[in-house]
Parts: C-alpha cells; sequence; structure tokens
C-alpha cells in the first residue's frame, strides 16, 4: 500500500506541469512532420512546421536546430545563425547542434567575407 | 520493497532520459550564396592580367589569368573574351622617371603599394573598355610567396608493449616547415566607364615538411582552389552543397 501511494506521487510528480507537456507533444509531432516533408524536398512546409513547433515550444533546442537548417537550404542566413544561436544557448553541450553550426558558419563566413569598395 | 521501488523509479527515469535524447537524421542541403556584385549590365568579362610575383617559380600573371578565365568560361554566365593579357607593369611605368617607376621585379607587398595608381587609371580602363566592346575588367594583383615556420608538430605513432600489443600514441616533435603564401586581389572594373566596381583580397597559406619536394606550380593550384569559390561567388550566384543533422 506505501509502495503504491510512493509511485503514485511519483506519476504525479511527472505530471506536474501538463501544459508543457502537452506543449512539447504538440511541437514533437510538428517536428516530426517537418522531417517527413523535408526529407521529400518541401523545405517552405518544413519551416512552417518548425516555426510552429518554436512557438509551442520555445525551449525545443531540435526545433530551433532544423528551423537552421531550412533557412539555410533557402538562403535566409541571418534567419539560420539566431536559430542555431537559440539551440545553442538552450543546449550549449549538444554535440550533433554545435557540428551543424560549424559548417553553417563556414559558408557563412565566406558569404559575408569582407570586401572593400 | 525498497528495491522494488528503486526500480520501479529507475525505469521511469529511463524512459524519460530516452524520450528526451531523441534520435536524429542526416539530410542534403544546398544553400544558395547571392552574388556579391550586380553584373546584369553586361555580357562579356575581359580578364586582362595581373601584376604578379613573390617567386619566379610561376607565373602568377600568367596561371591566375588562364585559371580564372577558364572557371568564367564554365561558371559564369558571361562571354569570356579570349586575348592577350595587357602589359600592365609597362603600362604603369609609362611616363614616369626611371626613379619613380615601379619595380619590374615585386617581392613583397610594399612592391605592389607602386601599382595603385594604375587601377585608378580611369582613362586608361575606359579605353581598354572601347576596345573590348565594354565588358567587366577583371584585374589586380597576385603575390606567391615562398615561407618556412618552424613549429611543433603532432602525429602518431604506432608502439608495442612487452605483450606485443599494438598502440597509437600521439608524438610531438618540432619540424622545420615550408610552403607558400597565396595573397591575389582582385579588382573589377566598369568597362563603360574604366572606374573601380569592386574589390577583393584573399590570403591563403600552405605548409608541407621541409623534406617534402611539392613544386611550387601544384602549391599555387592548391592555394587558388580555395580562393576561387569566393571569387565566383563575387560574379554569379553559388550553391554549396552539404549535409546536416535534423533532430526529433
Amino acid at each position: 500500500m506505501r509502495t503504491a501511494s510512493v509511485v503514485l506521487a511519483g506519476l504525479l510528480a511527472l505530471a506536474a506541469s501538463p501544459a508543457w507537456a502537452d506543449a512539447r507533444d504538440d511541437a514533437k509531432k510538428q517536428v516530426e512532420f517537418g522531417i517527413a516533408v523535408a526529407q521529400r524536398g518541401l523545405w517552405r512546409e518544413a519551416i512552417y512546421r518548425w516555426e510552429r513547433a518554436t512557438q509551442l515550444d520555445p525551449t525545443y533546442a531540435a526545433a530551433l536546430n532544423n528551423l537552421a537548417i531550412a533557412y539555410e537550404h533557402e538562403g535566409e542566413l541571418a534567419k539560420a545563425r539566431g536559430a542555431y544561436e537559440k539551440a545553442l544557448e538552450l543546449e550549449p553541450d549538444n554535440a550533433l547542434i554545435k557540428q551543424n553550426y560549424e559548417l553553417f558558419r563556414e559558408i557563412n563566413d565566406r558569404a559575408t567575407r569582407k570586401d572593400t569598395q | 520493497m525498497t528495491a522494488r521501488l528503486a526500480k520501479i523509479l529507475s525505469s521511469l527515469a529511463a524512459v524519460a532520459v530516452t524520450s528526451a535524447c531523441g534520435s536524429y537524421s542526416e539530410i542534403s542541403i544546398e544553400t544558395p550564396i547571392r552574388a556579391t556584385m550586380d553584373v546584369s549590365a553586361f555580357q562579356r568579362v575581359f580578364v586582362a592580367g595581373f601584376i604578379s610575383g613573390g617567386t619566379e617559380d610561376v607565373d602568377g600573371n600568367l596561371e591566375t589569368t588562364r585559371l580564372l578565365r577558364s572557371q568564367l568560361r564554365t561558371k559564369s554566365s558571361l562571354r569570356v573574351i579570349d586575348a592577350d593579357s595587357l602589359p600592365l607593369q609597362d603600362v604603369a611605368a609609362e611616363g614616369r622617371e626611371s626613379e619613380q617607376a615601379p619595380p619590374a621585379a615585386v617581392k613583397d607587398e610594399k612592391d605592389l603599394d607602386a601599382y595603385a595608381n594604375l587601377f585608378a587609371n580611369v582613362e586608361y580602363w575606359k579605353k581598354i573598355g572601347e576596345e573590348y566592346q565594354q565588358p567587366l575588367i577583371v584585374t589586380g594583383t597576385v603575390l606567391f610567396t615562398p615561407h618556412q615556420r618552424n613549429s611543433i608538430v603532432q602525429r602518431e605513432e604506432e608502439v608495442y608493449d612487452s605483450f606485443g600489443r599494438r598502440r597509437v600514441v600521439p608524438v610531438r616533435t618540432y619540424q622545420e616547415r615550408k610552403g607558400f603564401i597565396l595573397s591575389p586581389k582582385f579588382i573589377f572594373i566598369d568597362g563603360r566607364t574604366g572606374t573601380v566596381m569592386h574589390s577583393t583580397t584573399a590570403r591563403e597559406e600552405i605548409l608541407y615538411n621541409a623534406n617534402q619536394a611539392t613544386p611550387a606550380l601544384s602549391s599555387y593550384f592548391e592555394l587558388m582552389d580555395r580562393v576561387i569559390p569566393s571569387f565566383l561567388s563575387t560574379l554569379s550566384s553559388q550553391k554549396i552543397k552539404g549535409t546536416r543533422i535534423l533532430l526529433q
């Protein structure tokens, strides 16, 4: 009986913020759909899905990472940089986001290289 | 009872951790880079030649002119004019007293400063423009200099212990390294007006072990390979292929 009540308390604690959990679940669905359409080359639709995911859950680093990649593909380099930087603020130790950001920076530096005249 | 409780809680934690980590997939992307310059007013491009120096092993003027023309032929919509490159060093020296004339052999960047007036000579470039039906003119300077640097280099070495087991260990050694520095400056001139529209500089270097005999010309091409994408993106939009990781 005592064990059951402890487990119940644990489960209740896990579900302490249902609104947050719902938002992350909805955002996750948007992210998954975004990946599916990006893999079919529908990048504008993917951007719409990942922007929606970041609105639903602004702390979702994976959604920001994917959004940054889509912006990169569309040539919107300033937006891509912003999204990568937000993703890394949320998960500074995420090696995959770091790797994507390094590759992006190589291209971005080339595109914005300081020219004269 | 406590053990059972711990087991239940640890399974719940494992589920939470697994769902937090998620999964990932690789995807190919093509990043478009817009051209720095608007060259829509031109139908032709004339790579006029370069003031070059640094080493006698490579003719920087000849090689750069050839390379840029061949790259522009395949990667730009402009028609490339095939004509002899201009005798820029002679043009720069024209009308000057011998002590004021720019040095005939360019050894370093300081020697190149004496040629700055050449590129600002609007009348000269306008005349060249008229001769070639007002193209976009590409000119500039190319300095390709030998370079040497001694530094600590890390390499991997195989070692075997007393049981014959192989291990790879990093070994740091002090090494003399030799190579080259390539510093081109590309100047884009409007053939209709003779004025400079845009200019861009680059600096790339390469170093080899001192005992490695790499021909100067192959080092030149290796370094130009790094510079060419940026040169081309000045004139025409490029798409850069790559892969990224999508996360869930």
